[in-house]
């Protein structure tokens, strides 16, 4: 395979705080999903940033997920607002219910689009190596968990 | 403090909402409707010492082009909730003796082209500035416009009540027979049925293109005032009840503990305790509907209906301008056309007040003494 065929057109993560966010990046590499835990709640939370957003304390950790999820929610895209997704429709953007008790956006993958989808269906993390730098954090159906 | 009654809107004015205005500009349709709400209010322009524009148009701006020196000057922020909201910060400064004529004016000429990205080469090269959304959305494709956030809540609703297609498409059956009467209306005299709205493409599952909102071309202004000053003017003046809320936080709209309730759950009985008056006593209701599934949720929240029995009540309900509880009687922004310049959530401030004054013509509501009006 030519090197232009197997680039990547479509859009990379664009870190507004490169460095807040790195470990997880780091981690998705290495194929394990880690989540913002406020050490003060007791309690993980998503998207990361500074402060944790229930108590605005600054000293929390990075701990490791279940990487299980339920579907919260999803909506088969037909029509992406941006062309690099063409050849990927249908495809299915959806709201993530982790165990973590957070809520995160992705893509439910490995199955048909959109008959296999049901709304609170179990699922389980995946790794997409888009590229040498990168890797998504999907989802895929699962066995009940 | 409570504002109630201080404060009513005393004139309005509207140009028909088109797909697009080629020959027209947004400062020239801004001005048309300001004149004409002017002159529908009995005023002269040196009479408006305040100006609510929205955010996409500066008030100074604004201001400048329209020849007006106003001292009370606000862009609205609240996205689509600007247009209700601004006659709640209009009401507020009336009540608290800062300015004495307010006008809101919303609007605009839209640009031929859209604002899609048309290639792989186009999207690569116009990248937005870097934001969580760029981060954590974006390499997961989104849906166009904000298509899929109510895509993602109109599923979850399904899911959680079994609210079901046919429930959302008689909504638009509804609206789209009051825009049929309205000849402001993009879709004026185009009424459509159940058939076609379940037999309209997704744009993405399990949302409908006709229960989606065209984006227009248009304008709308009203003319706010205090209770005292009404009295000398010559409209029946639409009385300031009660106003309240927060708005959606819609760019994160995941993050919600519950994707299916709306900020109307706390902006309603604020508005209702305000007004001393309770839900049961409102005739009818002009609410935001850039989808259905959001009106639907709202008028949930608001009280209307219980949680979750808004299908129903749809299935149940003639919602036109002449059923027993009739909902945005000029077609909303569905039937009606989504103005620019955040102007779509005001066509609903606009129709309020015309249904209150009695001024509907064919689609004057029969009870029309209590509306209620949510951005």
């Amino acid at each position: 395979m030519s090197e232009e065929t197997t680039q990547y057109k479509k859009p990379l993560p664009r870190p507004p705080e490169p460095e807040l966010t790195a470990p997880f990046w780091e981690a998705a590499k290495r194929h394990e999903l880690i989540l913002p835990h406020c050490t003060q709640c007791d309690k993980f939370f998503w998207y990361p940033r500074e402060a944790c957003p229930r108590c605005l304390q600054s000293d929390w950790s990075w701990v490791a997920a279940s990487g299980k999820a339920r579907l919260h929610t999803y909506t088969v895209v037909r029509q992406p607002a941006n062309p690099a997704f063409a050849e990927d429709v249908p495809y299915a953007f959806a709201v993530i219910q982790l165990a973590e008790d957070v809520r995160m956006m992705s893509n439910i993958v490995e199955c048909a689009i959109p008959e296999d989808l049901e709304v609170n269906m179990p699922l389980e993390v995946v790794f997409d190596d888009i590229d040498n730098d990168w890797t998504l954090v999907k989802f895929r159906p699962a066995s009940e968990n | 403090m409570s504002i109630r009654g201080k404060a009513a809107i005393v004139g309005f004015y509207e140009v028909p909402t088109r797909k697009e205005m080629p020959d027209r500009t947004t400062f020239g349709l801004l001005a048309e409707v300001a004149r004409g709400a002017i002159l529908d209010a009995g005023l002269k322009k040196d009479d408006i010492d305040g100006l609510i524009t929205p955010e996409q148009f500066n008030s100074l701006t604004v201001a400048e082009a329209l020849g007006l020196q106003p001292r009370f000057n606000v862009s609205m922020t609240t996205h689509g909730a600007s247009g209700a909201t601004s006659i709640a910060t209009a009401a507020e400064a009336i009540a608290a003796g800062v300015v004495d004529y307010v006008l809101c004016v919303f609007g605009e000429s839209r640009p031929r082209s859209s604002s899609r990205l048309r290639s792989v080469a186009e999207a690569r090269d116009s990248l937005p500035p870097r934001s969580r959304t760029t981060e954590w959305e974006v390499p997961y494709g989104p849906v166009i416009a904000m298509n899929g956030w109510y895509g993602l809540m109109k599923q979850r609703h399904m899911f959680e009540y079994g609210t079901t297609q046919e429930q959302f498409a008689k909504m638009v059956v509804d609206q789209r027979f009051n825009a049929s009467k309205n000849v402001n209306a993009v879709w004026y005299e185009e009424p459509v049925t159940m058939d076609d709205v379940l037999n309209s493409r997704f744009t993405n599952d399990p949302l409908h293109l006709l229960e989606s909102v065209m984006p227009c071309s248009g304008a709308h202004a009203v003319i706010v005032t205090s209770a005292e000053r009404a009295k000398a003017l010559p409209n029946p003046p639409a009385y300031i009840l009660g106003v309240g809320g927060p708005a959606t936080r819609h760019d994160i709209i995941w993050h919600d503990e519950d994707m299916t309730t709306t900020p109307v759950v706390d902006s309603a009985p604020t508005a209702l305790q305000m007004a001393e008056i309770n839900i049961n006593e409102v005739d009818l209701a002009q609410f935001y509907d850039c989808y259905t599934i959001l009106a639907m949720a709202c008028l949930e929240d608001a009280g209307i209906v219980q949680k979750g029995e808004i299908g129903p009540f749809y299935q149940d309900t003639d919602t036109t301008f002449n059923g027993t509880f009739p909902i945005n009687t000029d077609g909303g922004q569905i039937g009606a056309g989504q103005t620019g310049g955040t102007g779509g959530g005001f066509r609903h401030v606009v129709e309020a007040t015309r249904q209150v004054m009695g001024r509907g013509g064919i689609r004057q509501a029969s009870k029309t003494d209590i509306c209620m009006v949510n951005g």
